[in-house]
């Protein structure tokens, strides 16, 4: 075989049980760049003990999955695991440092007093031959996968210094069926696309989900009474609120970081601007006045900064303003188009759907250092709606291929880009939730 | 089957479906928007209108105003489509129009839902300068997310970039 031939023979075949294993898991995987720098991290499967009925989830494989999703890891695929210790005792350092793992991770299951299961894990930092976590939780069988986000979280945080955002959830709006027949929902599903849950269903377009700071509650924008509109619904119960259908555009709601406020668009005055609205007494503060176009809102994590789009200098770019009134100033100045601000935790990066000419892409703009530094993370040519994770890490954002709507995570360092497979028709409109917990 | 006897049955056939397209057209409801018209009827200068012209009276029946990428202002073609539609709401105090404008779905999703405001309040200003009472109309826009066809080239952006003028009373 030629070298070429044998060269592309050997990727192949090394691309396609990854391939196959990801589509069971309902996941693509799209590698972009190369691991130049990620931690090589080995998850050894953990095997079930108990006597009663083994549980339905491989916890060792979804924490697999997380850490390859992050961008910052690199895990040993199942297959070159060759040994498969579930303790520290079993633990052979050689053979780690001969698969050139720097991180190892072992555990097992066992049955939890009063039924559930009990799981024992630990990380090992191979070189150093030293033990950086150990740690048990008890959950009941539906409970596995949150136990496996919550793992991964602790084995991210150990190594990484910063906390992990495995344990989230996301939310989306999908559309099936065209025209008369089309059928719109409102989705919420953990970090990784699994246990999808219907919030809001109609048969009138539905936009813009927002997350409240404690996670149990999406404002967002429905058409069911013939104009858009804004309610606030609790995702548990199911009960909500309208709380502005006032004549023109209601659209694009956030909460703020204290929950107590929701920024939107209204164009009842004539045009669209960004108003505050006090929710407890549903006062509204507006913090525009400009002819152009002003929407997507944006609070800074300290809740007194609004970012939000404008075309007043002629096309769309970013601004900010102050949470409780006062002057606009521009923050984009590259790009010819700069809109959907979202804004990183430590309110150090702004994420943006940047257009120029037809090609609209993810970029972020970081201004912790002294000059701004813009990076473009995803490729086009209709990306748009970046939403942060909560601790900055990755951006979920909305792209089309062909005809269908999908959704990408990608990390934000640009390294790694994975397709969400989420749901027949066509997926839109992402936003990440907040930390399950607080802390 | 004999030649002939195979000829008969492939005619019924064709006559089966050329009877059958044919009644299909024949109860079709007022025409959908299609691809932008480049000329327009002028409306009747006698006469005062009555609801039945909207079924009837080929300007009336120009339901969608398209435009430009990135411009919310008429082209002239759409001039007399404004007239008609300006003399039937002075015609019939009572109709009621709700003007939805739409864009195509490039960019943001919120920002276009202004755009297709924009345009609205477009259709809205000259169906007023054309004598238009502005208490009969209503502008929603439903930016990117009601599309005409999902194609992303030249040729459906600029089906989706329209305004519908929909009749709520006649």
């Amino acid at each position: 075989m030629k070298p070429m031939t044998r060269f592309l023979t050997a990727l192949f075949a090394l691309l396609l049980p990854m391939a196959a294993m990801a589509q069971q898991q309902g996941l693509e995987i799209d590698i972009v760049g190369g691991h130049a720098s990620a931690l090589p991290i080995a998850v050894v499967p953990m095997p079930y003990q108990g006597s009663a009925a083994a549980p339905d989830t491989d916890v060792a494989a979804i924490i697999r999955a997380n850490l390859d999703r992050s961008g910052q890891f690199r895990t040993l695929p199942e297959r070159d695991i060759v040994e498969r210790p579930t303790r520290g005792a079993e633990v052979q350092y050689p053979t780690w440092r001969m698969l050139r793992q720097d991180f190892l991770v072992v555990g097992r299951v066992l049955d939890a007093a009063g039924g559930g299961y009990r799981l024992e894990y630990e990380l090992f930092d191979v070189a150093k031959q030293e033990r950086m976590l150990g740690m048990a939780m008890t959950a009941r069988a539906s409970a596995m996968r949150d136990v496996a986000h919550q793992m991964s979280d602790a084995i991210y945080e150990a190594i990484l210094g910063v906390r992990g955002a495995f344990w989230t959830r996301i939310a989306y709006v999908t559309q099936t069926g065209a025209g008369e027949n089309a059928r719109y929902a409102l989705i919420v599903a953990d970090s990784d696309g699994h246990n999808p849950q219907t919030v809001v269903r109609s048969n009138e377009p539905l936009l813009s989900p927002s997350w409240s700071p404690d996670g149990n509650r999406l404002a967002y924008v429905s058409f069911e009474q013939g104009n858009s509109a804004i309610y606030i619904q609790d995702i548990s119960s199911g009960a909500r609120e309208l709380v502005s259908s006032f004549r023109g555009i209601n659209a694009s709601p956030a909460f703020s970081p204290d929950g107590n406020r929701l920024a939107l668009t209204l164009s009842r005055s004539g045009n669209p601007e960004i108003y505050v609205m006090d929710l407890g007494s549903k006062a509204l503060t507006r913090l525009t006045n400009h002819f152009g176009i002003d929407t997507s809102p944006a609070w800074s994590p300290d809740g007194n900064t609004v970012y939000f789009t404008s075309d007043r200098g002629g096309r769309p770019q970013v601004y900010q303003v102050p949470a409780s009134g006062g002057g606009e100033s521009r923050v984009t100045f590259q790009g010819s188009y700069n809109s959907d601000p979202s804004v990183s935790f430590d309110g150090q990066k702004i994420a943006v759907a940047q257009g120029a000419g037809n090609v609209y892409r993810i970029a972020v703009l970081d201004r912790s250092l002294g000059t701004p530094r813009w990076s473009t993370l995803s490729p086009g040519s209709l990306d748009e709606s970046p939403s942060f994770a909560p601790n900055a890490s990755m951006i979920l954002y909305a792209a089309r291929e062909g005809r269908r709507g999908v959704l990408y995570a990608v990390s934000s360092d640009g390294r790694v880009r994975q397709r969400l497979v989420l749901a027949d028709g066509d997926v839109r409109e992402p936003a990440w939730g907040p930390f399950r917990e607080a802390r | 089957m004999k030649t002939t006897k195979r000829v008969l049955l492939a005619a019924a056939l064709c006559l089966l479906v050329v009877g059958c397209a044919r009644q299909v057209q024949e109860e079709a409801p007022p025409p959908e928007p299609t691809a932008p018209p480049t000329t327009t009827q002028p409306a009747p200068t006698t006469g005062v209108f009555g609801p039945e012209d909207l079924d009837t009276d080929a300007c009336l029946r120009q339901r969608v105003v398209y435009f430009d990428f990135d411009q919310d202002s008429l082209r002239p073609e759409f001039q007399a489509q404004m007239a008609c539609h300006a003399k039937y709401m002075r015609d019939r105090p009572s109709s009621r129009i709700t003007l939805e404008g739409h864009a195509d779905e490039r960019g943001s999703r919120d920002y276009n839902l202004g755009l297709g405001e924009r345009r609205g309040n477009a259709v809205s200003s000259a169906l007023q300068a054309n004598g238009g009472s502005g208490s009969q109309l209503t502008v929603v826009s439903y930016g990117e997310e009601r599309p005409q066809c999902t194609d992303s080239n030249e040729d459906c952006w600029a089906r989706n970039r329209r305004v519908e003028i929909i009749y709520t009373a006649r």
